[in-house]
């Protein structure tokens, strides 16, 4: 079980990026975490793994991973003290993979540091697991001769030699094409299931999240709005910035052609206004929005969100 | 892979043949009779037919090319004027000396500039990397001559750690104690050159440590530094090696003024003081034998790529 505990990241002598955010992740459980490009979810991610870039610090909260604390662990710090892993996979499976050497030294790099009396075999075994034909000749193969749906499995191979507790997938199919990115999105819900592994997956599409997902949370300028299982969330949103996501979906059925959209932009960090984050750009703000503390609304089942009017939609009859 | 060397070693040749046609033409571009030229105003006939005979000048300008360049294939680059030997012979005297002053510098380059590069790069933006990257603008800017009149006027006039000037052969007497000799010039001739390998190691390393594939290396727990030396360090590297390359063959020309100061008898003082005689077949014969070494490096430095990046075997 992982769990994030009001956790906040800030640039040093900067604003915060990620503001009081918590969320559970539980074994066999894929939490989906959407939100639009700075809202603030990949630095969230890169805090959970202990890959944050100099200069931006983990100042709030703690991560805890099956009750140990790993807050400010770098991986090679977790795998000296022999804690819980975090693994993670990328968005660029072009880019992800070291050019000049084999796959099969990229992987055993990452076995010997995770389980050193591993036989040779355990590399072929991994790429079995993700699915890659002919395994014992692309153990051979340089990135550059594999494709990127092949990388991307690759990637989560290196990630599966951790044997984690938790695997972070920030974005992992967004480069791919679509028949691929089915693939690939199917072998992750597998590996969950069968690994008994937690997935945090990073999205900016909530079809994806919708196939995939148990649980969603949705992050807007750091902070979280809204928490729910995917049922819940999907049917009847609370947050207006849920709602309003929802709403920018097309609807193939209603034939109309033009997009909704969320009017204005998400704000920067650094510029985020007081009170409820999302107030300047709600239809449903008003003058107690813009100042103070957001109360938690609870709405059926685990659903939370942050706001003073949320979204109350009449039960479908 | 094959067709990657035959192609590489191709183009070498293709160059060369270049050159050696703008070497050749090289004696018919000086202005009026390149035959009085050579000898002086006060030149007999007898001498001025003598050589207009031994250069060919008096073949078409075709047959002249074919002549010289089938002549300097069996290595025969001509006699010069002024020493009435080989030139061959002449260029072989200096080719010790610089060959060996060029390698004991490159690896002063090599041991300082890549290092010391590295560290800058880890310890980015702290005191030590501005400190070296200040060292290292300072030693690139400063003259060869500048740097190498004060390692003189310190460590030999001064200290007498080591011998001020000249150079005897490592084949005569001391043998190879006699490499102090070049202990003070390369060190002058490497400072710029490894100054220009560290900035280079620094900026690739920082820009590789930025990659993609580097964060993954540091998610899949190894140690930091085997992040550095085995992803970093290994990428950073393809840059440099192809700077190693033309800094060596570089390090034969610019070693000029390095050879002038500190009296060593090398290629360069040759082509200076056959300037001055305008002992032309000497000029060519440097002129053709410097080219050769560039291209011979970097077709090395070419083929070796193909080790070190697996990629340029598709290209």
């Amino acid at each position: 079980m992982l769990s994030v505990e009001n956790l906040v990241v800030s640039v040093r002598r900067g604003p915060e990026i990620v503001r009081d955010v918590s969320f559970e992740i539980a074994p066999g459980e894929i939490l989906g975490l959407v939100g639009e490009s700075g809202s603030g979810k990949s630095m969230t991610s890169l805090a959970l793994m202990g890959l944050l870039s100099p200069g931006i610090d983990i100042t709030g909260g703690a991560v805890r991973l099956d009750g140990t604390d790993i807050t400010h662990l770098q991986p090679h710090q977790r795998v000296a003290r022999n804690c819980g892993k975090v693994a993670m996979i990328f968005q660029e499976p072009m880019t992800s993979l070291n050019p000049v050497l084999r796959i099969r030294e990229q992987l055993e790099e990452a076995i010997n540091v995770h389980d050193p009396r591993a036989g040779p075999e355990r590399a072929r075994e991994l790429l079995d697991m993700v699915r890659i034909p002919d395994a014992g000749h692309q153990l051979n193969a340089y990135p550059h001769e594999l494709s990127g749906g092949m990388r991307q499995r690759v990637m989560i191979a290196i990630a599966l030699a951790c044997r984690p507790q938790v695997l972070i997938a920030d974005e992992p199919t967004t480069a791919l094409d679509v028949t691929v990115q089915r693939q690939v999105l199917g072998l992750i819900r597998e590996l969950c299931d069968s690994l008994h592994m937690g997935v945090l997956f990073i999205t900016h599409d909530l079809g994806v999240v919708a196939q995939l997902a148990d649980r969603v949370a949705v992050m807007y300028a750091g902070k979280l709005c809204e928490r729910a299982d995917v049922g819940p969330l999907f049917r009847a949103p609370l947050h207006p910035y849920t709602n309003g996501l929802l709403a920018c979906l097309p609807d193939p059925e209603s034939g109309n052609a033009a997009f909704e959209t969320i009017p204005g932009a998400a704000p920067r960090p650094g510029a985020i206004p007081e009170g409820c984050p999302f107030s300047p750009r709600c239809n449903r703000a008003q003058e107690t929005c813009r100042s103070g503390p957001v109360p938690e609304a609870h709405g059926p089942e685990r659903q939370v969100a942050v706001c003073h009017f949320p979204v109350r939609q009449e039960a479908p009859a | 892979m094959s067709r990657y060397v035959i192609r590489r070693t191709g183009a070498a040749i293709m160059t060369l043949i270049a050159a050696s046609i703008v070497i050749f033409a090289f004696i018919h571009l000086i202005p009026g009779d390149p035959v009085y030229v050579m000898l002086g105003d006060g030149a007999t006939p007898e001498q001025v037919a003598a050589l207009r005979d031994r250069l060919g000048l008096d073949e078409p300008l075709v047959m002249q090319y074919l002549i010289w360049a089938g002549n300097a294939l069996r290595g025969d680059l001509g006699v010069s004027i002024f020493f009435e030997t080989p030139v061959t012979q002449v260029i072989a005297e200096g080719a010790e000396t610089s060959i060996l002053l060029a390698s004991v510098t490159m690896v002063w380059i090599i041991l300082i500039g890549v290092p010391v590069g590295i560290l800058a790069a880890i310890r980015q933006g702290t005191l030590i990397d501005q400190g070296l990257s200040g060292l290292a603008m300072l030693a690139a800017s400063l003259p060869t001559f500048w740097v190498g009149l004060y390692l003189i006027l310190i460590f030999a006039a001064g200290l007498g750690w080591f011998p001020s000037s000249g150079y005897p052969s490592i084949f005569e007497e001391g043998g190879l104690v006699n490499l102090r000799y070049l202990v003070l010039p390369s060190l002058a001739l490497a400072a710029p050159n490894a100054a220009l390998i560290l900035r280079l190691t620094r900026a690739s390393m920082l820009d590789v440590a930025r990659e993609d594939y580097i964060r993954t290396a540091r998610a899949k727990g190894i140690r930091p530094t085997r992040v550095v030396l085995r992803h970093i360090l290994r990428n950073a590297l393809l840059a440099v090696v192809s700077a190693f390359g033309f800094t060596f063959a570089a390090l034969i020309s610019e070693a000029v003024v390095t050879e002038t100061v500190f009296a060593l008898p090398g290629i360069g003082r040759t082509v200076v003081q056959s300037i001055l005689r305008r002992d032309y077949p000497v000029i060519q014969g440097v002129i053709l034998i410097t080219v050769c070494l560039y291209l011979v490096i970097n077709l090395i430095v070419d083929l070796s790529y193909r080790y070190l990046d697996p990629r340029v075997e598709l290209e």
